[in-house]
């Protein structure tokens, strides 16, 4: 049995470290200085808006009944991407999105392009077992 | 009959509990069908509902119910009514409200639009209220942390961390968090991560009372190995999160961090392969208790998931599981073969200990057991199977378009859902019995009283 004073003391070092790092990742997000176009705000609330993240990934983050669309924007071009939206598939509904809608969710797709790459096939497996994009 | 444990209030949570966990398995399977019919009915009730509807469902279940537990178990172990009874009722009214606004609110097509548990960032605000309340109803019961077994620990670290998590994955409010997306997903998962982690606290110190209630050996809770697991498990829940985003172009560090900090749950995974041994004489021994079943079966559970989630944690696995079914396999894995199945044994040890007259059909539930398990294992190896085939899909360099995947992932589909409504049916074999046995205990109780009133009616 640990004593009381060793229980207390180890929990509040755990803590102290997490809140540090937890205020770290806080105050020294990833990506500083971006200050986005307003169609690319409007393009991620569009996109939250109709809950899109339930079928289709970001960087491997999201459902799995369509494709992951982090990278869409090269790999397709913009009227493509229209047509799909403007008519659904056999399995996406159309959701009878504006044209600004369509233009800002496109924005919203050109800045995650820019962020990085997500397909696994593109990064570097390191010896240590880390890997790197 | 007086003298049971009666705690009709609490016992509601883990009503409530019940039925959104069957709610949460038909829509899972509407959610199913989706995949094996494209296009089922993609105008009326599209997957952009369905998957809300069985998250949130399973969600609740477990909040609900691990509430429900701690509350029970709280005045069990402290041999003492709870610090406020209407605080208790408060809380459950603020969280049904809220979850069937939250129900609702899918259906009309109104999300928060997040990734995984997502929900109106308005409706996040009676489930903070109500959370503030248990936790300082738990806090005033409790009363000083002095000299407590580890799960009055691990209650009380799920209670803080849920709370500071759920908060947390609300930060994407402020431009400051969401202007970018990774900066955005960086803080998503790290919430995300953890909160699995707070939930877990509740649900496996509601367990280890329950181990300790069943075997009546009280030294397990105050012992060094339990605290050392709790510890480990603490550390996990505060820096292996980073696992979620390994291919997400974040900090580095994130990434070292939690890799590193994974590894420590190999200490679990020993441990488990050490225990085997002792498990399965204890498993033998309690055979014919319904919640040690639940427990034990967990147990398998853990292991399979434990295996993995540590290769998971490898960044150079992860580059091949994320983003694949075989991620779906392990939070199905571990929601359903460990958080459900551990919930449902302490429901079990709830509901049916209530009133002694009042017998159930332990063999229909022990058959409602083995079909739940069987279907699981099919399930999960179906997911696993579609992840290995989308992993190499992903990691090639032609890749053919995603229908033509989609359609090759079809058999693993059709096998999941096929053993989705075993799952389901499993599971309803266990709840309904457990429903109505604990609705025959009432009216039990109430005839009881009424004899009584009227014994002492005729005595006067």
């Amino acid at each position: 049995m640990f004593s009381e004073k060793q229980i207390v003391i180890s929990l509040i070092t755990m803590l102290l470290c997490f809140l540090a790092y937890s205020s770290f990742i806080y105050l020294r997000l990833p990506v500083t200085g971006n200050d986005q176009a307003i169609a690319v705000t409007e393009g991620k609330k569009t996109w939250q808006r109709y809950n899109c993240n339930a079928c289709h990934q970001l960087y491997g983050l999201g459902g799995y009944l369509g494709p992951d669309l982090t990278n869409v924007y090269s790999k397709r071009d913009t009227n493509y991407l229209k047509a799909f939206m403007s008519s659904g598939t056999i399995v996406m509904p159309d959701f009878h999105l504006s044209e600004k809608e369509k233009s800002d969710i496109i924005a919203f797709f050109k800045n995650i392009d820019a962020s990085g790459k997500s397909d696994p096939s593109s990064f570097t497996i390191k010896r240590d077992g880390s890997i790197e994009q | 009959m007086e003298a049971l444990n009666n705690n009709p209030v609490e016992k509601r949570f883990i009503l409530a509990g019940l039925i959104l966990l069957s709610a949460g398995f038909l829509f899972g399977l509407t959610g199913a069908l989706q995949y094996v019919v494209p296009g089922f009915l993609k105008q009326v009730f599209s997957f952009e509902r369905t998957r809300p509807l069985h998250v949130s469902s399973i969600v609740f279940w477990i909040l609900l119910c691990s509430m429900g537990a701690v509350f029970v178990y709280l005045q069990q172990y402290k041999g003492k009514k709870i610090f406020s009874p209407l605080l208790v009722k408060i809380q459950l009214g603020l969280f049904v409200i809220d979850i069937l606004l939250i129900l609702i609110s899918y259906c009309f097509g109104i999300f928060g639009g997040r990734e995984y548990w997502e929900f109106n960032p308005l409706l996040a605000i009676p489930i903070v209220a109500g959370w503030l309340l248990f936790g300082y109803n738990f806090l005033r019961s409790v009363g000083s942390m002095k000299n407590q077994p580890v799960y009055v620990w691990m209650w009380l670290t799920g209670i803080v961390f849920f709370l500071f998590t759920f908060l947390e994955s609300y930060l994407w409010i402020f431009p400051y968090f969401s202007r970018h997306l990774v900066n955005d997903m960086t803080v998503q998962w790290k919430s995300y991560g953890s909160m699995v982690g707070a939930w877990n606290m509740l649900i496996y110190g509601s367990s280890l009372f329950l181990m300790e209630k069943i075997s009546g050996n009280k030294q397990y809770g105050r012992s060094r190995i339990a605290f050392i697991l709790y510890g480990t498990g603490l550390f996990n829940l505060m820096f292996n999160w980073g696992h979620h985003i390994y291919t997400l172009p974040t900090h580095h560090y994130i990434q070292y961090i939690s890799y590193a900090v994974s590894m420590t749950e190999l200490f679990i995974l020993g441990r488990i392969i050490f225990q085997w041994r002792s498990t399965l004489t204890a498993a033998q021994k309690y055979s014919h208790h319904m919640a040690y079943r639940f427990l034990w079966h967990a147990d398998i559970w853990i292991f399979l998931n434990l295996v993995l989630a540590i290769l998971m944690s490898i960044p150079a696995v992860n580059v091949y599981t994320h983003g694949t079914h075989i991620t779906v396999a392990h939070a199905m894995g571990t929601t359903i073969g460990i958080n459900s199945f551990l919930l449902l044994g302490i429901a079990c040890d709830i509901l049916l200990d209530e009133c002694v007259p009042a017998r159930i059909n332990t063999r229909l539930l022990k058959k409602g057991q083995q079909l739940t398990n069987l279907s699981l294992l099919v399930f999960w190896m179906a997911l696993i199977a579609a992840g290995i085939l989308k992993s190499k899909w992903q990691m090639g360099t032609i890749k053919p378009v995603y229908f033509e995947l989609m359609l090759e992932l079809r058999p693993y589909f059709i096998a999941f859902s096929i053993a989705g409504i075993g799952i389901t049916t499993g599971f309803l074999i266990i709840i309904i019995p457990l429903i109505r046995h604990h609705y025959h205990c009432l009216q039990l109780r109430k005839e009881y009283k009424e004899m009584m009133t009227h014994r002492q009616a005729s005595a006067a």
